[in-house]
């Protein structure tokens, strides 16, 4: 069976990882309220979506 | 191969998954909005607005395969009054899939789907009622 001939140095394996970070999701600022939304979502915080409200805040 | 296959099969049996669509386009027909996962609502876009065809026909026969799918009567009577009118003059597209995020505890995408041009006041409207129904016996019962 085919075995690692000698441990991966902390170095390496840290090398390794530089690609593996985690990108900030996208985000877009609500027309309504100003909050902070996702993209093409409803937004969470007023309900609103594409200039009017279409669930009743806090219900999302 | 999956070629030229629609629809998703959402972990459920085909019987299941009919029941499923059947409840939730009573639901959304009901209550005009309603929230549910994004491929849900998605899949449900089709069975609603055939619904909605179905009831701008009319005629007996449609009024039957409504009741099929349907099984509140109310509804379906809904369906060929006030939605047959509203959709008259619309070919098509009686639905609207919002994206809402996702769900806490599984990070599953959820969607709002609605009726366009909804009635506002349709939204819960059964319990509402029910709700101020019973406020006014416990008022009636207090007195």
């Amino acid at each position: 069976m085919a075995v690692p001939k000698k441990k991966v140095s902390k170095s390496r394996r840290d090398m390794r990882r530089s690609h593996h970070a985690v990108s900030a999701g996208a985000h877009a600022e609500c027309k309504n309220c100003g909050e902070l939304k996702r993209p093409h979502h409803v937004c969470p915080s007023c309900g609103h979506y594409d200039g009017r409200e279409v669930v009743a805040a806090e219900a999302v | 191969m999956r070629h030229g296959m629609s629809g998703r099969k959402l972990n459920r049996t085909k019987s299941h998954r009919k029941a499923l669509f059947a409840n939730m386009a009573t639901a959304l027909l009901k209550h005009e909005q309603i929230k549910t996962t994004l491929p849900k609502a998605k899949d449900l876009r089709p069975v609603a607005e055939k619904l909605i065809t179905l009831g701008k026909r009319g005629d007996l026969h449609a009024r039957r395969q409504a009741l099929a799918i349907i099984r509140e009567e109310d509804v379906v009577r809904k369906l060929f009054s006030v939605l047959a009118e509203r959709y008259k003059t619309r070919e098509g597209g009686y639905t609207r899939v919002l994206k809402a995020g996702f769900r806490y505890g599984d990070a599953a995408p959820m969607a709002v789907i609605e009726l366009v041009d909804r009635d506002l006041s349709a939204k819960g409207a059964e319990d509402k009622a029910r709700v101020a129904a019973e406020l006014a016996a416990i008022e009636e019962a207090g007195e």
